[in-house]
């Protein structure tokens, strides 16, 4: 914006010419904001250094000194899996919903009551994440028992449905359910933003072409929302992934490692297992924690990460 | 657009037209029938009644659609109801965590949950100590986030220019992706190295949400911010006002109503936070009002270990833990429902 930065110096040059006592007080609220700015990347910088310190003898005790007696890498190694497991059961099962909902949004419904219905999907957002682990473990559990059995009566012969299936409901299969609601509000916002950017003249010219609605959606819609839909994804991966007490309440946690999702035992996931051990450790168990949680910000970032690319790089795009 | 070839396949409208009940009949005729066969068949519930009702309908809807308007009119017939029954679907679980929130929770809220604490009572109390340290925790979070979060915002709709300006927006988003858990480790580690292992206390608790907070109220204020109209700054500057007068008197004040709504709404976000406080705060019975002193109950870890570690009496407790979440969400719902009141009230004054 060629405007603003005249007047900016224009004003400069006045404050200027009028002396100095107006520009102490224009220095004194830059050098403040700029100080902001850098407290800020300070934070962040101090997020990284302190957890690094503090994780760091987790790395270097060998596995006998370490509780457990483990290595750091064997400790890690199955709450990472739980992680990454309950992350991408809920991410596909989300993902569709949330593309649903924001075409039904943004294209379906009638014009008025679309905004209400985004405030609606929004809430779902604004719900804390402890009354989630609530609702799951006393509500979504036990309902999702007799799907469980159903599951391994008829998919047995999936992995992922082996069973045999959980009789309390406190298994991944519903642990990746809430997720799912959890990060559905994420993935939709992002699609939704996108979908409704889709050029008007492109929508108009495959409907004066004698589309129909479905068409349109297909042909214009979509192709122009697919990367705002690949990047919703990651961000709505990011969420779940760092999700602890939906997971910490539900789970009934074994440490297996195995990709059965409706079955007794259940990996844990990084964040519930610093969650349920966090409060009764000290000592080295303590850093071996944390050093968990490094590796859990470590994958939530380069997940955020390649999202945030993404979405620069459709922004430069347009 | 290469796909659309300029004669499609068969005449939109080769019949006719469905009546505009038709969905809606169709479904509602789907749903009744597989109710009825349901019962028939002993089976009967609400759920499977829905899933048959909507592959009923959708079957029915392609079928009809399909005699009358043709292949292309029925496939988008069909798609549009499964995206509606879809987004009924994605509604299912909100409406049902409200009903449930309140059914359980309204049993067990009463005057002497809010104003009673727990001390020295076995299996019993009030959450007082909760809500006071939820208040407190929260409270010095916002003390802390919206100053550095607003003057963030000025920074980079303002001021910023260059490497920083790129750096911090990059790092802003970094921020809004962190998971709450790490937030909490790191007010851990920071408050360790001063005051040594175990350390617990509420104002650790405000740093870590501190860390979740000044990324979205940076994110919001710098929207609110880019929207205040240039003409104003121009004016300001024409009439020879400094810039950080410029800032102050002009440009805040028309985004006042705007930065509010976004303080606000960050706040709802951070009340519920429990992770990072769980490793934090600590655990205690008793009201504590001093963040820098001692361990610090909230709502949220009050709520949690009501259903962790449950008294003598477990309904008691889960009542407890219930009441503490309709608690909770009432003051989530609240913050949100008079932030947007506050938005739409004075949004007027910045366009």
């Amino acid at each position: 914006m060629p405007q603003v930065d005249t007047t900016t110096n224009a004003g400069q040059l006045l404050a200027a010419a009028s002396g100095g006592r107006r520009r102490v007080g224009d220095r004194v609220f830059s050098n403040t904001a700029t100080a902001a700015a850098v407290t800020i990347l300070a934070l962040l910088a101090g997020v990284a250094i302190f957890l690094i310190a503090k994780g760091m003898p987790a790395f270097t005790h060998s596995a006998s000194e370490l509780p457990g007696g483990k290595t750091f890498i064997d400790y890690v190694a199955p709450l990472a899996f739980g992680t990454v497991l309950a992350a991408s059961f809920a991410a596909i099962v989300a993902v569709p919903l949330a593309v649903a909902v924001a075409l039904f949004i943004t294209h379906i419904a009638p014009p008025r009551v679309a905004l209400t219905l985004g405030y609606l999907v929004d809430l779902l957002a604004a719900i804390p994440s402890i009354i989630y682990g609530l609702w799951g473990i006393f509500v979504l559990g036990p309902a999702a028992v007799p799907v469980m059995q159903w599951l391994e009566e008829k998919l047995g012969f999936i992995p992922f449905f082996a069973g045999p299936a959980s009789a309390t409901g406190r298994t991944m299969f519903v642990a990746g359910l809430v997720l799912a609601v959890m990060i559905l509000p994420i993935v939709s916002a992002v699609a939704r933003e996108v979908f409704s950017q889709t050029p008007r003249k492109l929508q108009e010219g495959a409907q004066a072409l004698g589309a129909t609605r479905w068409e349109m959606i297909r042909m214009t819609v979509l192709p122009f929302g697919k990367s705002s839909v690949i990047s919703g994804t990651m961000l709505g991966l990011g969420r779940a992934l760092g999700e602890t007490m939906a997971v910490t309440i539900i789970l009934s946690a074994s440490g297996a490692v195995t990709f059965n999702l409706i079955s007794q035992s259940n990996p844990s996931t990084i964040a519930a297992n610093i969650a349920l051990d966090f409060p009764e450790s000290s000592g080295l168990a303590v850093n071996v924690l944390i050093a968990t949680g490094l590796v859990l910000f470590a994958i939530t970032l380069v997940t955020n990460m390649a999202a945030r690319a993404i979405i620069a790089r459709q922004n430069r795009g347009e | 657009m290469s796909a659309i070839s300029p004669h499609p396949g068969g005449a939109l409208v080769s019949g006719g037209i469905l009546p505009k009940w038709a969905p809606y009949g169709v479904f509602l005729g789907a749903a009744a029938l597989s109710a009825a066969v349901l019962a028939a068949a002993g089976s009967f519930s609400i759920g499977l009644t829905l899933v048959f009702g909507v592959l009923l309908a959708c079957v029915a809807i392609y079928s009809w659609s399909r005699a009358v308007e043709g292949p292309r009119r029925a496939v988008d017939r069909v798609v549009t109801m499964a995206i509606a029954s879809a987004f009924a679907l994605a509604m299912i679980p909100l409406a049902s965590l409200l009903f449930e929130v309140a059914k359980r929770g309204l049993p067990g809220l009463s005057l002497e949950f809010i104003t009673d604490d727990a001390r020295g009572v076995i299996n019993g109390g009030g959450a007082a100590h909760a809500l006071v340290g939820t208040l407190v925790i929260t409270g010095v979070a916002t003390i802390i986030s919206v100053p550095i979060g607003i003057m963030a915002a000025i920074y980079l709709t303002e001021y910023g220019g260059g490497k920083l300006r790129r750096a911090l927006t990059f790092f802003v988003d970094v921020m809004t992706g962190i998971p709450s858990i790490v937030a909490g480790l790191f007010a851990y580690a920071l408050f360790e190295l001063f005051f040594g292992p175990g350390i617990r206390l509420g104002v650790m608790g405000s740093v870590a949400l501190s860390v979740l907070m000044i990324p979205i109220v940076i994110r919001s204020a710098e929207e609110i911010l880019k929207i205040v109209p240039n003409h104003l700054r121009e004016a300001a500057y024409a009439l020879g006002t400094p810039k950080w007068k410029t800032i102050t008197k002009i440009v805040l004040p028309t985004a006042f109503a705007g930065l509010v709504t976004g303080v606000m709404i960050a706040i709802a976000r951070i009340i519920g936070e429990t992770a990072p406080l769980l490793v934090t705060t600590g655990v205690i019975d008793s009201i504590n009002s001093d963040p820098f002193e001692g361990r610090m109950q909230n709502l949220a870890v009050y709520a949690y270990s009501e259903y962790r570690s449950p008294g003598v009496d477990k309904a008691a407790s889960y009542e407890r833990a219930w009441a503490a979440a309709l608690l909770l969400i009432a003051i989530v719902m609240i913050l949100n429902i008079v932030a947007r009141m506050v938005y739409r009230r004075y949004k007027t004054e910045i366009r």
